[in-house]
This record gives structure tokens, C-alpha cells and sequence, in this order.
């Protein structure tokens, strides 16, 4: 693995973050972090996803017609979600019923299609795929960030182990409903991106209008 | 061996010259410009087939595994709402127990002549030849359709009917819920009450599923007897006809108060989610009625069946 290689891998987990430099892919983020396991295997799907079908594309990309660029992708896409939602259902069929929906919706997810567009069109299989389990990992990394504080606050518990003694169960902890609930993480994404672009301000974007002196002012 | 060795090269070599025009035509498409009517067609036909082949091709290799992880899903509901079912339970041998059986709605009888295990009571409510429509003043579930036969539970223990698993739905507030009601073998006692298959809000409706509610349920009574709910078609020898009874089981706002006359049929309602909880209150009085089980559950009851 070279240079150029370790790069595509490691940028997107901090300084190139999907989800706190792009903000892509909140929907989902929002959905399925209430519990670890959840957010463990949607990390896990999407990863998969992103990287496999950024490899696809990028095995056909010199031959995808430009009108029908974003369908193409779209079925590739698709077909390997929908491969994932099988095998979700046939290897962890309790997980798959509790994310629901939610695999499925990593067809329209913001940061499978922006790595095909942005990237796999224009990059060979190898490192198509390493800018997919990249991007994933970022994804991951966030997804896992905040499911595990929202357990952990929000139940007491990681992985369903109880961590904090409950005070219904004898124990001390009072847990915060409003972590189990889906703006918690909406709060919890918006922390972490505060952290993230104090910690690196060169994330802050410009904004996009100036405000100019007044008319004499400058005197 | 010496058969499909000799075959196989010949069907390969019978196949030879198409594979070739095959190769050769897709040699020149993928020389055409990238823009070109012919090399669009062509590829988006290529994808599709690759990504059908795919998805097909999963669906298909991993549908067993789905379906025991499907049919282990349905025992382990069953199991829970007879209250049968602990951390180290055997889900098959503790099933061993439960035998299924057809009941026919109308009639309150066994039907024999259908497959116990293979029905499936809520894909029989879509069929038409299956089911019938409920009109909608009597649709107090709001299910639209019922079916003709359902397919019952009955837990036994040493040849003895100890309780009986009855699957229900009905409309909450999102959702067409689905769930089991288990009653003892008196046909009035309310085992378990278990709605696995919901959408209701998360954290107020979507509490149909918190064990501590569903533990309320227990002990509860479904039928007041006024004498008045009788059913007449000829289900006894003496052309008697059966008390029924009056379905008193539902859902109070604002708390039971143990002790108090009629205590014995109510449940708390759940907090916040009042359109949710009337739904429970009926589809449990949809399905205990002589609309649904209640013919079946009176003939138990009587001991004539």
C-alpha cells in the first residue's frame, strides 16, 4: 500500500469526514444510533456498500455513457443494498427488523452516491474501493460515537450490558429519555462537529458574503 | 462420469460460435463513442442483467436461512405470550407442546381438512376465496377483511389443555398491529397479550412492546356474563344456545384501581397514546367477540369442543 493509498483510507476518518466536514448522510446517522448494535451493523452495511459499488463504477467508469451516469450508479447501487438486506435478514435477522427501513434507504444515501460521482468516475477499482471503506469508516466512526452516548446515557446500557445501575433497578443512574429519541443525535452530531472544526479550523467554512465597511467609514 | 465428461466440451464447443459473436460484438461496442445511441443501450442492458443476477441470485441462495430465522421468530412469539419462554428455553422442544390447529370462525369448530402447519391466517385474509369482507360498521378493528379459518395454539401438558394462543390484529395509529392473546384453558383468563408486528410511535404507542405493560395483562378476564350475547346457531343437542358473553376486557386512562368492581377486565391504558391504546381496547374486542373467537371460545368453555 502506498502513500497515495494510505491517504484516500485515512482522510475521510477526521479531516475529510462525510458526515462532519460534508455533512452527508444524516438521515440515517439520526435513525439507527439509538443503540450500538443497531449503529454497529448499519456501519458495517454501509461500508460495504460504498466501497463495493465504488469499485464497480470505477471498473466501468471509462465506459458509462454520460446520459445515463446516475442511473448506472443507481443500479449498482442498488442491486448491492439489496444484497445486503438479504443477507442481513438470513445472518442478523433481530438487527435487520430493527433497522427496517433503514438498509434499504442506503440506495438514496448522500455518501454512497457522492463517492461514486465525486470519486469512483474518476479513479481505478483499487483505490475506488480503499475511498469507499474510507468514507464508510468515517461514517462509522461518528455513527458509533454517538450510539454509544446515547445508550449509554439514554439506557444505562452498551450492547445491552448494563454499564450505569439504574435507579428503578437499585442503582444511582436516572436515565435521559430524550437520548433514546432521534433530535438527541441531531444535538450530539452538532457537538461533535463543533469539536471537530475547533480542533482543526480549517474546516470552518468562509461564509459566502462579506459584510463591507459602510460607505466613510473607513476614514 | 464418462457420460458428462464426454458432454460437457461438446455443449461448450455447440456454444463456441455464439460466444465468439458475442465477444465480437461486445469488442465493438465498448470501441463506440461513449455517447452513442447504440453503446447507451447497450451497457444500461449489460447492468441490468448483472445487477438482476445479483440481487436474484442472493434472494434465492439465502431464502432457507430467512425462513427458519422467519418461522424461529414466529415460535419465539408464540412462546413468550404463553409465557413459556425463558432465556435458556429450547425454542423446538418447548414448541414439541403446542399443537396448531384450524378453528373456524363461524362455526367454532375444528376444521381438519386444512394444513395446521402450513396456514397462514393473515395471507388467508387477503384471498378472497379465503376470507370475507367486514362491513364497516362492524369493523371495529379496522382490518377490512377477516379470514374464514384462523389458526390457533393450544399449549398442551400431559395430554391436558393448559392454555390457548389466539392471533389477532387491528388498527392503531400508524399500523395494522398483529400479536397473539393467550388464554387458560377456561377460555376466560387472560395468559399473555403479545403484539410482535407494530409501528406505532416509538416511546408512547410503540410501548405496546415494554414487557412491564404486557405484564399487566395477566390475570385479566376477557368476558362478562349479563346473559345477553347468546349465540344461536345449533351448537347444542338440545338446541340450547350458548352464552357468548359480553367482551368487558379493555384499556382505562388513568390507571386501575386493584379491588374495585370490574378491576378484573381493565388494563392501564398507555400514557400518551390514546389513539394506540383504543386500538388495543379493539382489536381485543373485535377478536373476542362472536366476530371472532368468541363462538370458539364459548364451545371450549361449555366443553363441547
Amino acid at each position: 500500500m502506498n502513500k497515495e493509498h494510505t491517504k484516500v483510507l485515512v482522510d475521510p476518518l477526521v479531516d475529510n469526514n462525510p458526515i462532519t466536514l460534508q455533512v452527508l448522510g444524516i438521515c440515517s446517522a439520526l435513525a439507527v444510533t439509538s443503540q450500538l448494535s443497531t449503529a454497529l451493523i448499519m456501519s458495517l452495511a454501509l461500508t460495504s456498500v460504498t466501497a463495493f459499488s465504488s469499485a464497480g463504477i470505477a471498473l466501468i467508469r471509462n465506459h458509462v455513457p454520460s446520459s445515463i451516469r446516475i442511473i448506472a450508479q443507481m443500479v449498482i447501487i442498488a442491486s448491492l443494498v439489496i444484497v445486503v438486506d438479504q443477507m442481513l435478514k438470513a445472518f442478523a435477522y433481530e438487527i435487520s427488523k430493527q433497522l427496517s427501513v433503514f438498509v434499504g434507504l442506503i440506495i438514496t444515501n448522500c455518501i454512497v452516491m457522492g463517492r461514486a460521482e465525486a470519486y469512483a468516475m474518476k479513479n481505478p477499482p483499487l483505490e475506488s474501493f480503499l475511498d469507499g471503506i474510507g468514507n464508510g469508516l468515517g461514517y462509522s466512526l461518528i455513527l458509533i460515537t454517538v450510539a454509544t452516548v446515547r445508550e449509554v446515557l439514554g439506557a444505562g446500557k452498551l450492547l445491552g450490558i448494563d454499564v450505569l445501575p439504574l435507579l428503578k433497578d437499585g442503582g444511582w443512574y436516572v436515565p435521559n429519555g430524550l437520548l433514546l429519541l432521534p433530535p438527541s443525535a441531531f444535538f450530539l452530531i452538532g457537538l461533535l462537529i463543533w469539536a471537530v472544526r475547533t480542533w482543526k479550523p480549517q474546516q470552518v467554512e468562509k461564509p459566502d458574503f462579506a459584510i463591507v465597511p459602510a460607505h466613510g467609514e473607513a476614514h | 462420469m464418462l457420460n458428462s465428461n464426454a458432454g460437457q466440451p461438446q455443449a461448450l464447443s455447440a456454444l463456441q460460435p455464439y460466444i465468439e459473436k458475442g465477444r465480437q460484438y461486445a469488442e465493438r461496442v465498448l470501441a463506440l463513442s461513449n455517447d452513442s445511441f447504440e453503446k447507451t443501450l447497450a451497457v444500461a442492458f449489460a447492468l441490468c442483467l448483472v445487477g438482476a443476477i445479483l440481487v436474484a441470485g442472493s434472494a434465492v441462495a439465502l431464502k432457507p436461512l430467512q425462513q427458519i430465522n422467519k418461522s424461529r421468530d414466529e415460535k419465539v412469539n408464540i412462546l413468550e405470550v404463553a409465557g413459556l419462554l425463558d432465556k435458556d428455553t429450547n425454542i423446538d422442544e418447548a414448541f414439541r407442546n403446542i399443537e396448531p390447529r384450524i378453528v373456524d370462525l363461524a362455526t367454532g369448530d375444528y376444521v381438519d381438512t386444512v394444513d395446521a402447519r402450513s396456514y397462514d391466517q393473515w395471507k388467508a385474509a387477503k384471498d378472497p376465496a379465503l376470507s370475507v369482507a367486514i362491513p364497516p360498521e362492524k369493523d371495529t378493528a379496522n382490518i377490512r377483511r377477516k379470514p374464514n379459518q384462523a389458526k390457533v395454539y393450544l399449549v398442551k401438558e400431559a395430554g391436558q389443555l393448559k392454555s390457548l394462543i389466539l392471533p389477532v390484529n387491528g388498527y392503531g395509529l400508524w399500523s395494522t398491529m398483529f400479536g397473539f392473546i393467550a388464554l387458560e384453558a377456561d377460555a376466560q383468563t387472560v395468559v399473555g397479550m403479545n403484539l410482535y408486528d407494530q409501528a406505532e410511535t416509538p416511546g408512547l404507542g410503540g410501548e405496546v412492546v415494554n414487557p412491564k405493560w404486557k405484564a399487566l395483562w395477566k390475570g385479566k378476564k376477557v368476558y362478562n356474563f349479563t346473559g345477553k350475547e347468546l349465540h344461536e346457531s345449533n351448537l347444542t343437542e338440545k338446541g340450547q344456545a350458548i352464552e357468548i358473553g359480553e367482551v368487558a376486557l379493555g384499556l382505562v386512562k388513568g390507571g386501575v384501581e386493584p379491588g374495585k368492581p370490574g378491576a378484573e377486565f381493565q388494563v392501564d391504558a398507555l400514557a400518551g397514546a390514546t389513539l394506540t391504546s383504543r386500538g388495543v381496547s379493539n382489536l381485543v374486542q373485535y377478536w373476542m367477540s362472536k366476530e371472532g373467537y368468541g363462538v370458539y371460545l364459548a364451545k371450549i368453555r361449555t366443553g363441547k369442543i
